[in-house]
């Protein structure tokens, strides 16, 4: 009877212990990201991870114009709703500073995991912050640029290439300008193709969280904008209203006016999506992970569409970054877990699959390997856009910084309000009273 | 003598309880069963408010909870008053507020005079009329967007139809001249029949009689609406003007579905600003002096209104 109660008690303790194992080692992960295709194809990849590690995953996505306030209001007030987060490449310097997400580099260095694997300009988009400097706070999971997608079909009708040629007396194509770009979009502007009108190009226009800004930087870098001094980073007089930007901003304000669609007041990656896909817009300025979208898709897809990276202009040739990273949240009570998931992320076979499920890779060895460029159609315009990035503030102040470049720009490109130089001259204005404030200057 | 619910309670009440209660004057008896509903006010309304007031003369920021918080004296209020585009916001709430009520006052009447005429099928047009104000402002700010596009809506086809203006030719939410109406139009379809509804319950609060010995007195129709109609639906059209003026002072989601405060900032009301301020930029001290200057301001102006709404009843 002893010899009994003994074994049934043993019996009990194991299945304790077993159960308490069980639920040590699978935990339930909450990865947060914006609610667009890529995070689709991350649910699929993740399927192998819940295999290999017993973890399960939930998800938890945003739509684009709502992600930022959502996620940042989850971090602010220390929620634990997100265990892994692939936040915006602009919050680094906020989440960092205000201690939101985990610093990886000890992780890093313990499972050997460098960033010298990754393509350089995402590691010190989505990762490091101070910028330049070896403190990296996430690993870079998308990576993503702004370029454009047109209508090849369009493109390469003879009646059409004839009329081009005669109006601008050079070949309908690829434009490598941006001088270029506004001359094909005018000439499409209004255009009878197949017996409906379509309109020149779909840019960015958007108001309320960072549409325009997103648009209007692609223009003003390659006219001579630049966010402050070489050697100061916070002196903004001179460089953000220099006489290129102004000329940039008026620019962008021409190709509104002149060659995009009538409504596009409002803008952002969804609608000009749209336009393109319905065959409204002959040219269609966003963020490379429509790509694979656009490729597949039943009227614009295959042959009918090209890609090219954005023109150069008069004073630079640069691309407005997009992309995040995937970091740990310093709440969560899942962070083993949340770093396992990283850990097996970051593996090349993995970033493989990645890719081939319509992410955008940022592993330098998946994006250079032989054959990458021809592995899809847009390949090589990704790789090429990747090599001309710049991306906006990543301060911890950089939502007001955002919002004051939105408003400024808004009110001049679409409202109509005032010059390009006194847009320019109240952003400095506004940048300045919040570097200030912050006591940045 | 017929046992009443309170000696029910009373013989219920175990003798414990009983002689705790015992000797409590009234007074204190009250304040026990007030005193909840005390605590839940002070918690929820007067701290916030008292805290708010507080966050008004410092530098506080939300999202940065470490960091040092300086006390700034006047500073938020001077830079919120000096502020031309926080003036252009309260000039767009205006603007916004006026043409709101004055459309939705006149129609809502017109509409609750139909109505009352008393027709054949008069019900269901009731029905019909009050729809839209049973629909979310989410959802009626978002199908408005697509009615007011200009390459398929249908608000610019009928435009085009009845003027023979082109359709596409113009973008009533891309449009700094157009915008403002636009959300006029959006709120005045939304809110209207709540204005026909309380100009129905007055008008036919009126007796019969009065009308009766008007006619008696050969006061022509024009003379009664004047003399008999207008003075005694008056309270209600105030009350009417009272309820919708708070609600569109405060307007945030119709507008944001609608134009998200473009273009520029031509439609952005005090209240998307003042979010901005808030939950996107994060100066919790500046907007907290932002959101007081909103609550002196409505404040005033309702009391001077509801003392009037009172002045006009008494007549």
């Amino acid at each position: 009877m002893k010899m009994k109660t003994r074994m049934l008690a043993a019996t009990a303790l194991a299945g304790l212990m077993s159960g308490a194992a069980t639920g040590a080692q699978a935990a339930d992960l909450t990865l947060c990201w914006a609610a667009w295709d890529p995070a689709n194809a991350l649910i699929e990849l993740s399927r192998d991870f819940e295999e290999q590690s017993g973890h399960r995953m939930s998800f938890e996505f945003v739509p684009w114009p709502n992600f930022a306030d959502r996620m940042l209001n989850e971090l602010n007030s220390g929620g634990q709703l997100c265990d892994l987060m692939i936040g915006d490449s602009q919050w680094i310097g906020l989440a960092a500073e205000s201690g939101h997400y985990v610093q990886l580099n000890e992780f890093f260095d313990a499972e050997g995991i460098s960033m010298d694997a990754f393509i350089p300009a995402t590691v010190e988009g989505y990762s490091e912050w101070p910028k330049g400097t070896p403190n990296y706070w996430a690993l870079p999971a998308f990576a993503d640029v702004v370029g454009w997608t047109y209508r090849r079909d369009w493109f390469e009708r003879p009646e059409l290439q004839a009329e081009f040629r005669e109006a601008y007396g050079r070949d309908l194509d690829v434009p490598e300008t941006l001088a270029e770009l506004k001359d094909i979009a005018e000439f499409f502007q209004g255009r009878e193709i197949d017996g409906r009108t379509v309109y020149g190009a779909a840019i960015y226009t958007e108001r309320g969280s960072e549409g325009i800004t997103m648009g209007v930087t692609n223009v003003l870098y390659n006219y001579g904008f630049t966010y402050g001094s070489p050697d100061n980073p916070y002196d903004l007089e001179g460089y953000v209203n220099s006489p290129g930007a102004v000329e940039g901003l008026e620019f962008y304000k021409e190709l509104y006016e002149c060659c995009t669609p009538p409504g596009s007041s409002d803008w952002y990656m969804s609608e000009t999506i749209d336009a393109f896909r319905s065959g409204q817009v002959a040219l269609q300025m966003n963020f490379a992970f429509i790509w694979p979208g656009v490729d597949q898709d039943a009227n614009v897809g295959g042959d009918r569409s090209g890609y090219f990276p954005n023109p150069a202009g008069p004073a630079g040739h640069l691309a407005q970054l997009g992309g995040q990273g995937i970091s740990v949240v310093s709440y969560s009570q899942n962070r083993e877990a949340a770093l396992e998931y990283i850990k097996w992320f970051a593996q090349p076979e993995v970033q493989q699959r990645w890719w081939e499920l319509g992410g955008f890779s940022a592993l330098s060895a998946v994006v250079e390997a032989d054959g990458f460029a021809e592995s899809q159609p847009y390949a090589q315009t990704f790789l090429d856009s990747m090599a001309i990035v710049q991306d906006f503030w990543a301060e911890p102040t950089y939502a007001e910084l955002l919002l004051s470049m939105q408003n400024r720009v808004h009110r001049y490109v679409v409202a109509g309000e005032g010059t390009a130089q006194e847009a320019l001259d109240a952003l400095v204005r506004d940048w300045t009273e919040v570097f200030e404030d912050d006591g940045k200057m | 003598m017929s046992v009443t619910a309170i000696d029910r309670i009373a013989k219920a009440t175990p003798p414990r309880v009983a002689r705790k209660i015992h000797g409590l004057s009234d007074r204190t008896i009250a304040w026990i069963f007030i005193g909840p509903t005390i605590v839940l006010l002070l918690a929820v309304n007067i701290f916030p408010l008292l805290w708010t007031i507080y966050l008004s003369f410092t530098n506080f920021r939300a999202n940065r909870p470490n960091a040092d918080v300086e006390w700034v004296g006047l500073q938020n209020y001077q830079r919120i008053l000096s502020n031309p585009e926080i003036w252009q916001t309260m000039q767009a709430t205006a603007h916004f507020l006026f043409w709101t009520l004055f459309f939705q006052v006149l129609i809502g009447f017109a509409l609750a005079w139909l109505i009352n005429a008393k027709f054949r099928g008069s019900n269901f047009w009731t029905t019909v009329i009050v729809l839209p104000m049973m629909l979310s402002p989410a959802v009626v700010g978002n199908f408005w967007t697509f009615l007011y596009q200009p390459q398929i809506g249908v608000f610019n086809y009928v435009v085009g139809f009845f003027t023979g203006a082109d359709p596409s030719g113009f973008s009533m939410i891309g449009d700094v001249r157009l915008a403002p109406w636009a959300i006029i139009i959006v709120d005045t379809w939304m809110w209207t029949p709540f204005v026909m509804l309380i100009c129905l319950a007055g008008l036919r609060s009126i007796p019969d009689s009065i009308y009766e010995a008007a006619e008696c007195d050969r006061a022509s129709k024009w003379r009664q609406f004047w003399t008999l109609t207008v003075p005694m639906i008056m309270p209600f059209l105030m009350l009417a003007v009272l309820f919708r003026g708070i609600e569109n002072f405060k307007m945030f989601d119709l507008v944001v579905q609608l134009t998200g405060g473009g273009p520029g900032s031509v439609t952005e009301l005090t209240s998307i600003n003042l979010k901005r301020e808030a939950f996107e930029k994060w100066r919790t001290g500046f907007a907290s002096a932002y959101a007081v200057i909103l609550f002196v301001t409505v404040f005033g102006l309702a009391s001077i209104y509801v003392k009037a709404l009172n002045r006009v009843k008494q007549r």
